[in-house]
């Protein structure tokens, strides 16, 4: 099997490969290459790998134009997970307060519509994304832009291991490749791969979440972007991806259509009156409580107690004492 | 000849009794002070030497050594209030004014070299300890005699030492105390000047009632100083005993203004952000008290939390469990009270941009991480309320003047009341069913779950209720620390 020597071979000599190279030291390290030992190695360490060959690899990865030689896989959850219907949800890692808002809603809810959420474990956006889809209990799926069996960023280990635990960490490369600039956009173009459609919630002008975008263009997919506020840099990417006929991401619910993928409407919970006032408040504009306050005309005790009533019904959320409606 | 006074030593917020012996003997001429004095004690010769002089009384000098104890010889003494004593006893070992009188006195002071008695630090502990020590009369500088009086002691306030001397030898009779001219204390900043800022003014009041530490998170320039200032006009009126514990405490550190010796109003203390860790708990070889102990039944401040030094702030963490301060030293360990209102302000972010919606953030995330790490776990879950305060939009300023400080005050006083009653306001069985609700959907730890229900407990004694009800419980759960300050 020349594929796993393949990535092998990527990791020893540290460059990247989708198909042989004319090169005698490739030559020379497949005659010497011991897959048995390889293999077990990663049976030791938990890992599994996938060939692009196999029969388990995921078709719509294998549709690219330049697919990877396999993937390494990590977690609990089986390979047959990449086959499922996956959504891609990117962005910013330095995302704002509304970004990190939408990106764990919008996982959220794709979780809990069943389907794949799919990012690359880098802060911001991609954490929050994957956050969101562990919220919900469903699964999600981090792709890796360095050896699989790193965390990368480290701060984010507790939550590889969170993903690990029903979902998977994937990664072309194979175990110890260090992580390096130029192999981000290589890894976006696989998490484009794998999805059925590319939602990107934040991105400034140049961002590795357009690549990602460019990349599911290139291959059929749909791409979605959420619209920001035009005087945001950070919405910048985003609003110029619309501009170029992305479709716009208002609720989960457009993806599920695009996809035409039916959801049982979930009941709407009961609310006090007050809690239905301020809801009607801040369907309006995000708010903080003073200025509710004037709004609604409720008092400020009563208020606070409405507005918990919202957050716990996942109705409205609170960042930097602002609150937004949600869901 | 030997003559003999009494005066006290400071140690930590308690007085020592020290005997302070003068002996005067045929040698050498010289002057020596014994008994561990200080730096600023050992001065006291020559402020003595130049006082005797310059109040027109006879230095013992010619042929004779003055040897001046300060007995325990094994407690440290620092400071000047020992020139007055010091200065009575040499007058007394030479026959100037009569050593039997002196017996019956304390005394405490420091000697300008013309002769005046100025005023020292920690006179009403002094007294206190004159008065345990069966002593009816305290001489001190007439500035701080009628905090010596609140000590239930006869003070003799004596300008000059001249006086002090006239005054033993029967001369003169004893001074009467200028009692202070009752000149109220200066005006606390009223709640009513705040405009707006309901949440943040029902956080205060909240605070206020249950003796909650509040923390106020948003961009600069949105009033939490404002509103913090504000904290102390609305806490109950201090007791008669809190008043002279804090009095105490003020005495000590030298900071009682002599025309209102009584400390009447909640102390309020803001530390800069660059103080030190001794600075804000006490330190020093003598322990002094810092600002903590200073702002002991009343307020500390601390604005910008984030930016003051990590040590000093984990060093908060036992007074705000136990209320107590403990400073090991050598020679042994003082005890300094603080229990104090923690009240801070802090940024959301580095740049302070979040929580602004005219401003975009810039700050990149590792930034973000190490700002909150700065911040312990430990030290948040000190904060049971948590309110974020985000720049308001212009219009919003012209909102009408809220409830004055007095109206306000009322009703924490009774909801305290309440709140002190041995039987705590029962929970109803609607409100443990949302607090569990909400410790399975919000991000609270088990700390923080026990702090909404202190809160809660605090909203229904504020509004009158005989038990916690749902409503108080989701309005306790609207303070609790949003999450982009607990969780990365």
């Amino acid at each position: 099997m020349s594929d796993l020597a393949l990535a092998a071979f990527a990791a020893e000599s540290g460059g990247h490969f989708v198909r042989p190279p004319s090169d005698p030291r490739w030559r020379a390290f497949r005659r010497r290459f011991d897959e048995a030992s390889f293999r077990a190695g990663l049976h030791e360490r938990a890992l599994r790998w996938v060939g692009r060959a196999e029969p388990g690899f995921p078709s719509l990865l294998a549709a690219i134009h330049d697919p990877p030689p396999g993937l390494f896989l990590r977690g609990n959850g089986e390979a047959a997970l990449l086959s499922r219907t996956a959504i891609a949800v990117v962005g910013a890692r330095s995302c704002s307060p509304y970004g990190s808002q939408v990106a764990r809603t919008c996982g959220r809810e794709l979780a809990s519509a069943g389907l794949v959420v799919l990012s690359g474990l880098a802060r911001g956006v991609d954490g929050e994304a994957h956050r969101g889809a562990l919220d919900a209990g469903g699964v999600t799926v981090a792709v890796l832009g360095c050896g699989v069996d790193r965390d990368y960023p480290a701060s984010h280990r507790e939550l590889a291991a969170r993903i690990c635990e029903s979902g998977l960490v994937v990664s072309e490369y194979a175990p110890g490749v260090e992580p390096a600039p130029w192999r981000f956009p290589a890894r976006n173009r696989i998490i484009a791969g794998l999805a059925r459609a590319v939602v990107v919630v934040e991105a400034r002008e140049r961002s590795g979440a357009l690549i990602s975008a460019d990349f599911a263009l290139e291959q059929g997919r749909e791409v979605f972007a959420v619209p920001g506020e035009i005087t945001s840099s950070l919405s910048a990417g985003t609003n110029a991806l619309l501009g170029l006929g992305a479709v716009p991401y208002t609720s989960t619910q457009d993806v599920l259509d695009a996809l035409g993928i039916e959801r049982a409407p979930a009941p709407a919970p009961e609310l006090g009156e007050a809690a239905a006032r301020a809801l009607g408040a801040l369907r309006e504009f995000a708010a903080g409580p003073d200025e509710l306050q004037r709004s609604t005309g409720l008092e400020a005790a009563v208020l606070a107690a409405a507005l918990t009533e919202l957050e716990l019904a996942g109705l409205a959320v609170q960042e930097g004492g602002v609150y937004r409606a949600a869901g | 000849m030997l003559a003999r006074t009494i005066t006290h030593a400071l140690v930590g917020l308690d007085a020592r009794r020290v005997e302070v012996e003068a002996h005067l003997q045929g040698g050498v001429p010289g002057f020596a002070i014994v008994g561990l004095a200080d730096r600023a004690c050992q001065e006291a010769k020559e402020r003595v030497k130049s006082g005797i002089i310059s109040a027109e009384l006879v230095w013992p000098g010619g042929r004779r050594r003055i040897t001046v104890n300060l007995a325990p010889a094994a407690l440290k003494k620092e400071g000047s209030g020992f020139d007055l004593p010091i200065a009575l006893a040499v007058l007394a070992a030479s026959h100037q004014i009569p050593i039997a009188k002196l017996e019956e006195h304390a005394s405490v002071g420091e000697l300008a070299l013309d002769g005046r008695i100025r005023p020292v630090g920690g006179v009403l502990v002094a007294a206190e300890g004159a008065r345990r020590a069966g002593l009816d009369r305290i001489l001190c500088a007439a500035e701080t005699a009628p905090e010596a009086a609140l000590a239930g002691i006869d003070p003799v306030p004596v300008r000059h030492l001249a006086d002090a001397v006239a005054y033993l030898r029967g001369e003169l009779d004893r001074p009467s105390v200028v009692v202070p001219n009752g000149r109220p204390p200066p005006p606390q900043p009223d709640l009513a000047d705040v405009r707006g800022q309901e949440r943040a003014r029902r956080a205060l009041e909240l605070a206020a009632a249950g003796a909650h530490n509040l923390l106020l998170a948003g961009p600069p320039g949105t009033g939490k100083t404002m509103l913090a200032r504000r904290l102390p006009g609305i806490l109950p009126p201090l007791t008669d005993e809190e008043t002279l514990e804090v009095t105490r405490i003020h005495s000590v550190a030298g900071l009682l203004p002599p025309e209102h010796p009584l400390v009447t109003l909640r102390p309020f203390r803001s530390p800069h952000h660059s103080a030190s860790t001794a600075a804000i708990v006490g330190g020093g070889s003598g322990p002094r008290p810092g600002e903590a102990t200073l702002a002991h039944r009343g307020v500390l401040f601390m604005d910008e939390l984030v930016e003051f030094m990590r040590p000093a702030l984990e060093a908060l963490r036992q007074p705000l469990e136990d209320g107590v301060i403990s400073i090991a030293r050598a020679e042994g360990r003082a005890l300094f009270p603080a229990r104090f209102q923690l009240v801070a302000t802090m940024n959301l972010c580095p740049c302070g941009a979040r929580g602004d919606p005219a401003a975009e953030c810039s700050c990149s995330p590792q930034r973000l991480a190490s700002f909150r790490d700065k911040l312990s776990r430990a030290l948040l879950d000190r904060f049971d309320l948590v309110v974020a305060v985000p720049r308001a939009r212009a219009s919003e300023l012209a909102g009408e003047p809220g409830e004055g400080s007095p109206v306000v005050q009322a009703r924490v006083v009774s909801a305290r009341l309440r709140l002190d009653q041995p039987a705590p306001i029962p929970r109803s069985q609607d409100a443990s069913e949302l607090l569990d609700r909400a410790v399975e959907r919000l991000p609270l730890s088990g700390r923080g779950r026990a702090r909404v229900a202190r809160v809660a407990r605090t909203v229904a004694a504020l509004a009158g209720a005989d038990a916690v009800a749902a409503e108080h419980m989701a309005e306790a759960l609207a303070y609790r620390a949003p999450r982009e300050l607990s969780s990365p």
